[in-house]
């Protein structure tokens, strides 16, 4: 017990709960690493992707590390300062739009990389001090819709803007044929070349913001999150803080989107529509608002499913495998597991033996899935020959399942996913399979409430649990 | 004048739209203190309700019933699915967060309001659909005096909403479901201590609030004719803003927010520009915000500690 120092704060640790389970303990384990290790870990593994794989591969990874950047970015309005950000795709947009204009035929401006980017990302910060004077006065929801209407805004305009007379965005067109980064002599063409481009620059901009966290500024955005009147009272300049915050946040998505514009060799408006913005909100949840390596991890792993769920292949093997692997880790003991999934099976075989011998002829549809889960897939599940409406209808009774599944207890539970389960696959053989990008929207959405409700902190993120 | 007029009509129309969405938000948020980012989908199922009652009575060519009994039935329907939909989004996006940060709730309404856009897209297709309102009800009828032209269509938009209007306020004032929730939105706990069950006056709260987007979703859909998966996120960005402007929390501020927006985009289109009709109302919105954020008729917000 040292002097000047509360006691119950600084006894804090020992009173917090800890994560149990194999998680917790990777977790833990995973914590223990000094962070400049951790970066040399995950670093030394990643500089050997584009040496690996193809080249569809390094662009998965390019889209990951773009969305890990803006993950990054995102955290710092939302995670550290708790400011509801709904205009930061526009601030992402502006950026990319931005580099495009300063850096292609549009206006007949072409200029180096070296002075185009620094003057994106300066203007994108001071946008952001711009549209971040609202949190001066507003806070929470208020906050979000105002912000909000500025995504609207800036789609609105880059759409209408040239029809003005000055044709500065293209509008639904977009602007094609940007010019690719050119830094140092060298000219950035290959995937592989960005895939080292983004994943320097996302290096960079996490060990600033490391430092940043545990600044003074990054200490008081902290307080701010927690309790701002609190903050206040304490003397933190809390409204100077939020533009800083919104600031931060706007410059490094207007460094993405100058990024992403090269990459792309264009910009379109249909890049950054709020569609996206759900897919960043996604990424920052799932990783774990306010942690820095959660907001990598999350925005890495969206990205690899969103890329995954374009081919079906793939995707049925990563939703089968989710699946079993929230079985395995959320159901104890085997005994209740084994039921549940031998249930789960005979379920199918007699759903399909009575449907197959009553309606013959009905059921001609294969399972869409390929590999080796088709042949199982084909004797478990029925496939209609017309598969759109039975597939709705069991869309609608999935949701209702999965609706009722928190309402009962016990063994009615664990007889509720027998049903649960069978509909599951059968909805995503027939509908979902099929429909990769509605896919993709429902699955950011149930992920946003199930992450919300379950486990607020993120995949690695530590619940603050205290033992009082 | 004719046309200054029939802008007049065009948008109190609209305005009776946004005051029935925005009367939702303001009650949801009196109670509970929260935006419900999903009223907006709540509106657009609403539509999509009353299209298939209108389907499933013989589309619009054929009718099976009167035309009136085929719009009550469709406006009943629309009405209490969307208020059994308001009530399950309460259940699943608020009621467990009841307690946690403020942020929370928003995000997992966000989350509902895309899933319930998307599950509509994979049901039912991008197709826009269409009410043709005009072939079962007559587009020539209704008010013709002088420079005053309102269809039949309008007056029935309008006067359904007036009237809602009028019930809700009688119910808020006078019964004793209305009492708990004025109550409650002054102050939750003492109102749990005095016996008022808190949890099912949020529960009704949003019941009656989702049940008048369905309502303004069916009026949409008779008004204007186009129903689409989309059409509840910009209606209803903009009936959130209606609430503000008339004070969030309160009922008639939130009719005449509704109202004002509704004439500010009928206006804007129609004298100033078309293409940035929504830049230009969000623009004015922001501003009146930022300059009076407790709205016309909103209590100051004095900060409990």
């Amino acid at each position: 017990m040292s002097i000047g120092v509360d006691q119950w704060v600084e006894t804090a640790d020992s009173r917090r709960v800890e994560p149990d389970g194999w998680w917790g303990r990777g977790s833990n384990w995973w914590g223990s690493i000094p962070p400049w290790g951790r970066l040399g870990i995950v670093l030394g593994l990643a500089v050997f992707v584009p040496l690996f794989a193809s080249d569809f591969v390094v662009r998965v990874g390019v889209n990951a590390l773009l969305l890990a950047l803006l993950a990054v970015g995102l955290n710092v309005s939302v995670g550290w300062a708790g400011l509801l950000d709904l205009g930061f795709i526009a601030f992402y947009g502006f950026g990319a739009y931005a580099f495009a204009i300063l850096s292609s035929d549009q206006l007949g401006i072409d200029l180096p990389t070296l002075v185009a980017v620094p003057l994106v990302v300066v203007a994108t910060g001071l946008l952001g001090v711009l549209l971040g004077l609202p949190s001066r006065r507003l806070s929470g929801d208020y906050l979000a819709i105002v912000t909000l209407f500025f995504s609207q805004i800036f789609l609105e305009l880059a759409l209408n803007v040239d029809r003005l007379g000055v044709d500065l965005t293209g509008g639904p067109n977009g602007i094609a044929g940007v010019t690719p980064f050119h830094l140092f002599g060298m000219r950035f063409s290959s995937p592989a070349s960005y895939f080292y481009l983004f994943l320097t620059v996302l290096t960079l901009v996490v060990i600033a913001l490391y430092f940043l966290e545990r600044s003074r500024t990054g200490r008081a955005w902290q307080a701010i999150h927690d309790d701002a009147l609190a903050a206040e009272i304490m003397t933190v300049p809390i409204n100077r803080l939020k533009l800083v915050a919104f600031a931060s946040g706007a410059a490094i998505a207007g460094l993405a989107g100058s990024m992403f514009a090269s990459f792309q060799l264009g910009v379109y408006p249909l890049n950054f529509q709020v569609q996206f913005l759900i897919v960043v909100y996604a990424a920052l949840i799932l990783g774990g608002s306010g942690s820095l390596s959660g907001a990598v991890l999350g925005g890495v792993v969206v990205a690899v499913m969103l890329d995954l769920l374009r081919d079906p292949g793939q995707a049925s093997a990563a939703f089968y495998g989710v699946i079993a692997v929230t079985l395995i880790a959320k159901i104890r003991p085997w005994k209740r597991l084994g039921a549940i999934v031998g249930g789960a099976v005979v379920l199918g075989s007699v759903v399909n033996a009575i449907a197959t011998s009553l309606w013959p002829g009905a059921f001609e549809g294969d399972a869409v899935s390929t590999g080796p889960l088709a042949s199982f897939l084909d004797s478990w599940i029925v496939v209609p020959t017309d598969p759109v409406t039975p597939g709705n209808w069991a869309y609608c009774a999935l949701v209702a399942c999965v609706l009722a599944l928190p309402l009962v207890h016990g063994w009615k539970r664990d007889a509720l996913v027998v049903p649960t389960l069978y509909l599951a696959a059968f909805v995503w053989e027939t509908r979902l399979v099929g429909e990769p990008s509605i896919t993709r929207q429902l699955l950011l959405g149930a992920l946003l409430v199930v992450m919300m409700l379950g486990r607020p902190q993120g995949l690695i993120g530590k619940a603050r649990v205290e033992r009082v | 004048m004719e046309f200054f007029t029939q802008q007049l009509v065009n948008g109190i129309t609209l305005g009776s739209l946004y005051a029935l969405l925005a009367i939702g938000y303001s009650m949801v948020y009196g109670v509970i203190g929260l935006l419900n980012f999903a009223q907006g989908e709540v509106y657009m199922i609403g539509a999509f309700i009353g299209l298939f009652v209108l389907q499933w009575l013989g589309g619009p060519g054929g009718l099976s019933v009167p035309v009136v009994l085929a719009l009550v039935l469709m406006f009943a329907a629309a009405a209490l699915g969307s208020g059994v939909l308001g009530v399950l989004i309460e259940r699943v996006a608020f009621r467990p967060l009841r307690d946690s940060s403020r942020m929370a709730p928003l995000i997992t309404a966000l989350g509902v309001s895309i899933f319930l856009q998307n599950s509509v897209l994979l049901l039912l297709g991008p197709d826009i659909r269409n009410y043709e309102s005009a072939s079962y009800i007559p587009v020539t009828s209704g008010i013709h005096a002088g420079p005053l032209r309102i269809s039949l269509v309008r007056i029935l938009v309008i006067v359904t909403a007036v009237a809602l209007m009028i019930l809700l306020t009688l119910f808020v004032k006078r019964t004793n479901l209305g009492r708990a929730m004025r109550s409650v939105s002054h102050d939750r706990e003492a109102a749990a201590m005095m016996g008022v069950d808190i949890d099912r006056t949020i529960m009704s709260a949003f019941f009656i609030g989702s049940l008048l987007a369905g309502v303004a979703g069916v009026m949409a859909g008779l008004v204007f004719g186009r129903v689409f998966q989309l059409m509840g996120f910009v209606a209803g960005l903009k009936a959130f803003t209606g609430a503000v402007i008339g004070g969030i929390g309160s009922i008639p501020g939130a009719m005449l927010g509704g109202m004002l927006v509704g004439l500010a985009e009928s206006f804007t289109s129609a004298y100033i520009s078309s293409t940035f009709q929504n830049v230009i109302v969000f623009c004015v919105l922001i501003v009146f915000m930022l300059l009076r954020p407790r709205g016309l008729f909103g209590k100051p917000e004095i900060g409990k500690v």
